[in-house]
C-alpha cells in the first residue's frame, strides 16, 4: 500500500540506482545480476565444453585417426563431461533459479542475498581451478565418474585426479550453498496468496531440484573426501590390496550421480512447463499431476543408483530391485510428457522460438527416455553398457532434454532479463540447425553402439562398419557448432540495438511479466497479492484485457540489501584451502591454515556487517 | 514508508524466520553427510587386514600383541557431558529469551565447558590410539574410525567456536531477547551434533 505513493515523477530517474562499474558487479548481492553472472560464466564454459566435444568428434571422424593422442583424448572426454554437467548445465539452471525464482514468486530478492553472491564466486573459482589443470598439462583423464582404481595414486600418480577431486569439492560447496538459499527462498519468500499449489511449475521443479541437491551432494562430498584421503594420506578405502572396495566408490558416486541427472533435467522440465502454456494460450494441463510426478521422480531417483552398475555383477536380487525401480520412473515421466501434450492439445499454438525449442525438447526427450527404459533391463543393459548406445541415450536426455529446455528458457526470458527482443528469424534458424545437427550427431550413435563400438576409446579400427556413421556424427557436431554461432550472432545483434522489449512480449501468465523489462533493482514496487494459478492471466481476465505497460518508478524508500565483498573474500579462502591442500607436499600445512583463516575472517566480517 | 516496506520484507510465508528455516535445512543436508560417513564405517567393519582391532586383541605375525583398542569408560563420560550440554544450551537459550543475562552467560559457559571437554577427550583418545599402534592408515578400521569421529569432532569444534562467539556477544551486551535467534541457531546445530553422536557412540563403540 505504502509503495503506491512512490514518486511517479521520478520515472526518468529509473536508472539512478544502477551503478555499472566493475566494483558494483564484484560486490553485488542483487539476484538478477548474480543470475546474469551465472549465465555468462556458464555459457562460456558451455562453449568450452562444446569445443572439447568438437575436438573429440574430429578425432573420431575417421578410423585410426591420430589427430589426438590417447592421453589428450582421455583428458578431453573427461573435461567435456565434467564441464557440461558441473560448469554448464547446472549453473545455466542456476542462472534461471537466480533471475527468475524471486520474480516468479513475487519477492524482492532471495532469502540470503550475500550467500547467493558467495555461491556464484565459489562456482566461478571452482570452474577456473578445474580448468587450470590444462595449464599444467594435467587435466583430469579418468572420466567424469572417477571410478576407482582409475583414480588411485598407483594408477594416476599425476595431478590430474587431484584437480578433478578438489575441483568438484569446491563446486559442491557452491551448489549446496545455493540449494540452501533457494530452498528457503521458495518456502518462505512467496508473495501473499502464492500458496504452494499456486506456484509456477518452474518454481516447483526448481524446489524439487534444491531438495535433491541438498540430499545428494553430501554423499559425493564424503566420497571425494575418502578419495582425497586415499590419494594424499595413503588410506585404502578404495584400494583392494589394503582391504578396501572399489565398488564402494561406485555406490557412493551413483547415490549422488543418479539424483544428479534429475538435478540436470528437472529445471528444464520446469521451463518447458512455463513455455508451453503461454504459447498454447492454455493453462498447464494437469497441474497437480505435474507437481506430484516431479516429487515422485525425485523420490525414486534415490532408489535406482545401481542401474549404473549392472555389469558389476550384483546378483539377481539387487538386479531385479534396481531394474524394477528404474522402470517405475517411466511412469511419472510419462505422466509429464502426456501432460505437456495435453497442454498443447486444442490450444492456439504460437510457433515462436521458445515454443519451437519446447516442442523439440518433448520430442528429443521421448527418444532419450525410451532408450533409458531399455537400459533398465539388466540383460539388455549388459549388451549396451560401455557402448555408444549409452552415449546416445544420455545426450538425448541431457542435450535433447536439458539443453533444449534451457535454450527455450533463454529465448523466453531474454526480453525480461535484458530488455531486448532476440531476432525471431535467427532464433528459428538456431532451432532448426540445432535440431538437425543434434540428431545427425547422436542418432547414429544408437547404431554404432549396438554394433559394439565402445565408448571412451580414442579410436577404432577400419573395416568394422563404423566409418560412415562416425563421419555423419562429426558433420552433425559441426552443424551444432554453427547453431550456437547463430545464437551468438543473435545475442550480439540485439546487444547493439536499443532496449525494445515490452514488459509482457508473450502475453505471459506469471508475475515477472507484470514488471518492466529489465526489472528494476527492487523488482516489484508493490509486492503483488496472488489470487490463483497463472496469476497474471487471472489479473488480465479480471481487467478484461491486456495490462498497460508498467511505469518505471524510482523505488525510493524501498529497502534493499547492501552490497558486500565478504562473500568473495570467503570464496577465496575456500579456493586457497583446496589449492594448498593439493600442494601440501611442497608448501606444507601453513598456507592451508592461513587460507582457513581467510575463510573464517570472511565469515565473521560477513556475519557482523550490517546486511541492510 | 520505509518501515512498512521493511516490515513487509521480513514477513515470511511460513512465519518462520529465514535463518531458522535455513539452519533446519542445513541440518537435513548434514544428515546425509553423516549417514554416508556412518555407512562407510559399517561397510568397512571387520574388513581390516591387520590389527589393532576395536573389540578383539590381535597378535601380529612378528609376535607383537595388541589389546582391544577402545577405552569405553572415558568415551562414555564424554558422551554423557555432551548430552548434558544439550540441556545446558536450552537453559542458556531460555535465559536469553527472558533477558536473564546471568543465566544466559552461566549456562552457555557450562555448555562450552562440556564441548571443550569432549574435544579434549577426543584429542587424548586419538593420540592414545596412535601410541598404541593404530594410525590413520594402519588398517581400514583406523581409517574409517578416524574419518567418522574426526568429522564429528570437527563439527563439535566449530560448534564450540560458534557458541563462544555468541557468548562473547552476550558478554558485550549484544544479545538482547530480540536477538535470541542468534543463540537458537547455534543451539539447533549443537543439538544436531549431539544427536549424531548418540548414533555414532553405540554403532562404533558398543556394537561388537
Amino acid at each position: 500500500m505504502a509503495t503506491r505513493v512512490l514518486d511517479q515523477h521520478h520515472a526518468h530517474a529509473a536508472a539512478h540506482g544502477e551503478k555499472n562499474g566493475l566494483w558494483s558487479w564484484i560486490t553485488t548481492v542483487d539476484h538478477k545480476r548474480i543470475g546474469i553472472l551465472y549465465g555468462a560464466t556458464a555459457f562460456f564454459f558451455f562453449l568450452l565444453g562444446g569445443v572439447e566435444a568438437l575436438l573429440l568428434r574430429i578425432q573420431l571422424g575417421s578410423a585410426e585417426n591420430t589427430f589426438l593422442s590417447p592421453d589428450t583424448y582421455n583428458q578431453l572426454f573427461t573435461m567435456h563431461g565434467t564441464t557440461m554437467i558441473f560448469l554448464a548445465i547446472m549453473p545455466l539452471s542456476a542462472m534461471f533459479f537466480n533471475f527468475m525464482i524471486p520474480l516468479l514468486i513475487g519477492a524482492r530478492d532471495v532469502a540470503f542475498p550475500r550467500l547467493n553472491a558467495f555461491s556464484y564466486w565459489v562456482f566461478l573459482l571452482g570452474g577456473l581451478f578445474l580448468n587450470a589443470s590444462f595449464l599444467f598439462g594435467a587435466a583430469p583423464d579418468q572420466g567424469w565418474f572417477g571410478y576407482a582404481n582409475l583414480t588411485s595414486k598407483q594408477y594416476s600418480p599425476g595431478l590430474n585426479v587431484d584437480f578433478w577431486m578438489l575441483g568438484l569439492q569446491i563446486l559442491g560447496i557452491a551448489s549446496l550453498a545455493a540449494a540452501l538459499n533457494f530452498f528457503v527462498t521458495i518456502v518462505n519468500m512467496r508473495a501473499p496468496g502464492m500458496t504452494l499449489m499456486r506456484m509456477p511449475m518452474f518454481v516447483w521443479m526448481s524446489f524439487i531440484t534444491q531438495v535433491l541437491l541438498l540430499l545428494a551432494f553430501p554423499v559425493i562430498t564424503v566420497a571425494l573426501i575418502l578419495l582425497m584421503y586415499d590419494r594424499f594420506f595413503g588410506t585404502n578405502f578404495f584400494v583392494p590390496s589394503g582391504g578396501g572396495d572399489p565398488l564402494l566408490w561406485q555406490h557412493l558416486f551413483w547415490i549422488f550421480g543418479h539424483p544428479e541427472v534429475y538435478i540436470l533435467i528437472l529445471p528444464a522440465f520446469g521451463i518447458v512447463s512455463e513455455v508451453l502454456p503461454v504459447f498454447s494460450r492454455k493453462p498447464l494441463f494437469g497441474y497437480a499431476a505435474m507437481v506430484f510426478s516431479g516429487v515422485f521422480i525425485a523420490f525414486l531417483g534415490f532408489g535406482v543408483w545401481s542401474h549404473h552398475m549392472f555389469s558389476t555383477g550384483m546378483g539377481p536380487l539387487a538386479d531385479t530391485f534396481f531394474a524394477l525401480s528404474t522402470m517405475l520412473i517411466a511412469i511419472p515421466t510419462g505422466v509429464k510428457i502426456f501432460n505437456w501434450i495435453g497442454t498443447m492439445w486444442g490450444g492456439s499454438l504460437q510457433y515462436q522460438t521458445p515454443m519451437l525449442f519446447a516442442i523439440g525438447f518433448i520430442a528429443m526427450f521421448i527418444i532419450g527416455g525410451l532408450s533409458g527404459v531399455m537400459h533398465s533391463s539388466p540383460p539388455a543393459d549388459l549388451q549396451q553398457t560401455d557402448t555408444y548406445f549409452v552415449v546416445a541415450h544420455f545426450h538425448y536426455v541431457l542435450f535433447g532434454g536439458s539443453i533444449f529446455g534451457l535454450t527455450a528458457g533463454a529465448y523466453y526470458w531474454w526480453p525480461k532479463m535484458f530488455g531486448r527482443m532476440l531476432n525471431e528469424r535467427l532464433g528459428k534458424l538456431h532451432f532448426w540447425l540445432m535440431l538437425i545437427g543434434f540428431n545427425l550427431t547422436f542418432f547414429p550413435m544408437h547404431f554404432v553402439g549396438l554394433h559394439g563400438m565402445p565408448r571412451r576409446v580414442y579410436t577404432y579400427p577400419e573395416g568394422l562398419g563404423f566409418e560412415l556413421m562416425n563421419q555423419i556424427e562429426t558433420a552433425g557436431a559441426f552443424v551444432l557448432g554453427v547453431a550456437f554461432l547463430v545464437f551468438l550472432v543473435n545475442i550480439f545483434q540485439s546487444w547493439r540495438k536499443p532496449r525494445n522489449a515490452p514488459a509482457d512480449p508473450w502475453n505471459g501468465a506469471t508475475l515477472e511479466w507484470a514488471i518492466p523489462s529489465p526489472p528494476p533493482e527492487f523488482n516489484f514496487a508493490e509486492i503483488p497479492t496472488v489470487h490463483g494459478r497463472d496469476a497474471l492471466w487471472e489479473l488480465k481476465r479480471q481487467r478484461g484485457g491486456p495490462l498497460p505497460e508498467p511505469a518505471r518508478v524510482s523505488g525510493a524508500g524501498i529497502h534493499m540489501p547492501n552490497p558486500s565483498y565478504w562473500p568473495l573474500v570467503t570464496a577465496f579462502g575456500i579456493l586457497g584451502f583446496f589449492v594448498f591442500l593439493m600442494t601440501l607436499g611442497q608448501t606444507g600445512i601453513w598456507p592451508v591454515i592461513a587460507s582457513f583463516g581467510v575463510l573464517l575472517l570472511g565469515v565473521y566480517k560477513w556475519a557482523y556487517e550490517p546486511a541492510g | 514508508m520505509t518501515a512498512h516496506a521493511h516490515a513487509a520484507h521480513l514477513e515470511t510465508s511460513t512465519g518462520l524466520d529465514n535463518r531458522k528455516l535455513a539452519i533446519w535445512t542445513f541440518i537435513g543436508s548434514e544428515c546425509m553427510f553423516f549417514a554416508t560417513l556412518i555407512s562407510n564405517y559399517l561397510v568397512n567393519k571387520g574388513k581390516s587386514l591387520v590389527g589393532p582391532f576395536p573389540h578383539e586383541s590381535w597378535t601380529s605375525p612378528s609376535g607383537q600383541h595388541f589389546e582391544p583398542i577402545f577405552e569405553i569408560p572415558l568415551v562414555t563420560l564424554g558422551t554423557a557431558l555432551l548430552l548434558f550440554s544439550s540441556l545446558f544450551v536450552v537453559l542458556a537459550l531460555s535465559g536469553a529469551q527472558r533477558g536473564n543475562r546471568k543465566a544466559l552467560l552461566g549456562w552457555l559457559a557450562a555448555t562450552l565447558a562440556c564441548g571443550i571437554f569432549f574435544v579434549g577427550m577426543q584429542v587424548y583418545e586419538f593420540t592414545h590410539f596412535v601410541h598404541r599402534g593404530l594410525g590413520f592408515t594402519t588398517n581400514l578400521f583406523g581409517s574409517s574410525f578416524f574419518t567418522l569421529t574426526g568429522f564429528h569432532g570437527t563439527h563439535v569444534t566449530l560448534g564450540v567456536l560458534w557458541l563462544a562467539t555468541v557468548w562473547v556477544d552476550a558478554l558485550r551486551g549484544k544479545l538482547p531477547p530480540s536477538k535470541s535467534l542468534n543463540l537458537e541457531m547455534a543451539a539447533l546445530y549443537w543439538h544436531f551434533v549431539d544427536v549424531v553422536w548418540i548414533i555414532i557412540f553405540p554403532v562404533v563403540y558398543l556394537i561388537k
